[in-house]
């Protein structure tokens, strides 16, 4: 996988139109953190990541765990982009029998890396991974989205202290910071600052960027490939709904599904998005 | 019930089950590369140390941190290794509890977890570090396999069992020095299958962990009284040995025994069994609803009767309710 800036662009436009279209297909589920989290997965999936859709076995892959399960949206429509699955499958989103459950579950989907959901999980999951990688002496990198409501779990930090510790400078995690947890804005739940100086302090290189910005997305991951002897964590300042206007920063859209109007509305901006990127 | 030849069992004091684990560990460390070990700053305690000073490469201390060791046991069992974790009993289960349902269970990956210092039996240390209640929350992870052996014949045999199955494992194993059930070549166990140790026809004891010992203490006084008392030794609570419960039904009367909440555990899970096949009167010997306290291991398992004498009490009950 190796897409071009602009391709990455529209790749990540074509994922937020199957994102409102499934959810509201769907008639529930995660919208405002699957579009705050476009760009970074696109980023992984179509440039970052050693991986190949035919051999999604492959032992030496890079593997993505998405921690933050409830934006399986975004992941499921990277899936279908890269080839994994069929696109028509997106609009199974949680409905009987359909692999693409509400949140990630192996048992129906089995290339996912992990089963999340329960926040906190992914970290000290990858973390596992990341230990049998040094252990076989392979070379792959565990990446593993967190929601920064996610950051109040304490297994978060238990997992933090461990990676920083033992210097798994194979893993990197990632903080789709969009501000905006369920009930409301993270600052107003339970404030997460200092985040940057919370990592740090746990052995860990940190670099915050603008998340919704492909290039720097890009720079980040290349500059954590490059880290060695401590693991990185990528603070990525998003926008919560991004890429759709009346989304955008609306804590209503935390996890609620768009209306057939509201779909339209939004596939109307997403449009006018891709004629600029085309 | 007429007299009946005694049971042959003698029991002469072995070895802590823990003990048992750690040593299995090890052995198990030399054959199967794929072994790694967890734990949670308790491997003086839990035994696991043995197989960390000869594998330390293979071994990772996660700090007193049990949430985080259990997904990393779930990671390492995606990425293919075989992952042993252990802590004390209470703080694996609980602790690890949403990390066992969410990175081992649900996603049914290759992870065994062994919880030492099971039940009250760890005496002064009191109840916050007493374990009554893990069978109930490991038999409510789907697709679990839960054990908790006997003595140290049982339990290095099961580990190799744990290793060889294809599955999470939840393991409870013991503080105390506890008596030798099996002889010592004997590795004739299987997941899922109760060894019946003393045949008979009046009442049936079925018990778990060190209870296992104080079920063939009870048989040997019922004989005495002429009754004969078939005593299974029911290592694995889930999955449940149904064909065992239905011998043992057809007794007409069973006692379970189990250091444990009598919520939820050995007795709930013959109990399910029995009557889904053919109904006896069943009485259980347990914990009834309440945490234990410090003492001696001694004086805790007679105040909370968990003793043969219980077991002995509790057949008489039964026996008179019997049809």
């Amino acid at each position: 996988m190796n897409g071009n800036l602009p391709e990455l662009k529209r790749i990540a436009n074509r994922m937020r139109h199957n994102i409102v279209k499934m959810i509201g297909a769907a008639g529930s589920g995660h919208p405002g953190g699957s579009l705050s989290a476009t760009e970074l997965v696109a980023a992984l999936f179509f440039k970052v990541m050693r991986h190949d859709p035919k051999k999604p076995a492959w032992p030496d892959r890079d593997r993505f765990i998405l921690s933050k399960g409830h934006a399986c949206p975004v992941l499921y429509c990277a899936y279908a982009e890269a080839g994994y699955i069929d696109p028509a499958l997106l609009m199974t989103l949680r409905k009987l029998g359909s692999p693409l459950q509400g949140h990630p579950d192996r048992r129906f989907l089995p290339i996912l890396e992990a089963s999340t959901g329960s926040l906190g999980n992914g970290l000290s999951i990858g973390m596992g991974m990341a230990l049998a990688g040094r252990l076989d002496q392979k070379d792959y990198r565990v990446y593993v989205m967190l929601g920064d409501g996610e950051c109040q779990e304490g297994q978060v930090w238990e997992a933090a202290m461990f990676a920083g510790y033992h210097k798994l400078d194979n893993l990197c995690a990632i903080v789709d910071y969009n501000k905006i947890q369920l009930d409301d804005w993270v600052a107003k739940i339970l404030d997460l600052e200092p985040l940057a100086a919370k990592w740090e302090s746990f052995g860990w290189r940190t670099l915050t960027i603008d998340g919704n910005n492909m290039q720097k997305v890009l720079d980040a991951f290349e500059q954590a490939k490059m880290t060695s002897g401590k693991p990185t964590v990528i603070i990525a300042n998003t926008i919560k709904g991004k890429g759709v206007s009346f989304m955008e920063n609306n804590v209503e859209f935390h996890g609620a599904a768009p209306n057939p109007d509201q779909v339209k509305k939004a596939l109307e901006e997403l449009d006018k998005e891709a004629a600029v990127l085309a | 019930m007429g007299t009946i030849a005694p049971p042959k069992f003698e029991l002469k004091m072995g070895a802590a089950t823990r003990d048992a684990y750690g040593k299995a560990l090890a052995e198990l460390g030399r054959t199967n590369p794929n072994v790694v070990v967890l734990d949670a700053d308790l491997a003086k305690s839990t035994k696991t140390n043995v197989f960390a000073k000869e594998f330390p490469n293979r071994f990772f201390t996660c700090g007193i941190a049990e949430a985080d060791m259990v997904g990393i046991a779930g990671g390492l069992a995606e990425a293919g290794k075989i992952p042993f974790a252990s802590s004390f009993s209470v703080f694996l289960m609980c602790k690890g509890f949403d990390q066992m349902r969410v990175a081992v269970a649900l996603p049914k990956v290759n992870a065994k977890f062994v919880g030492s210092h099971g039940g009250i039996s760890i005496g002064e240390d009191g109840p916050s570090q007493m374990s009554v209640e893990d069978y109930a929350l490991a038999c409510g992870l789907a697709g679990f396999s839960v054990m908790s052996p006997a003595d140290e014949v049982s339990t290095r045999a099961l580990v190799f069992r744990a290793a060889e199955h294809k599955g999470p494992i939840y393991m409870r194993v013991g503080r105390p020095k506890v008596p030798v059930i099996y002889d010592a070549k004997d590795d004739n166990f299987q997941i899922g299958k109760a060894r019946v140790l003393i045949e008979g026809s009046d009442v049936a004891l079925i018990g778990c962990g060190i209870m296992t010992a104080e079920c063939l203490r009870a048989a040997e006084t019922l004989a005495a009284e002429g009754i004969s008392a078939m005593v299974v030794d029911m290592h694995t609570l889930k999955p449940l040995d149904t064909a065992a419960v239905a011998a043992a039904c057809r007794t007409g009367a069973i006692v379970t025994a189990e250091e444990h909440l009598l919520d939820g555990g050995l007795g709930s899970q013959v109990a399910r069994a029995a009557a889904a096949t053919s109904p006896v009167p069943i009485e259980y010997v347990g914990i009834h609803d309440t945490y234990a306290e410090s003492a001696t291991p001694e004086e805790l398992l007679e105040k909370y009767g968990l003793t043969a004498k219980e077991v002995v009490a509790a057949a008489r009950r039964v026996l008179k309710r019997k049809r």
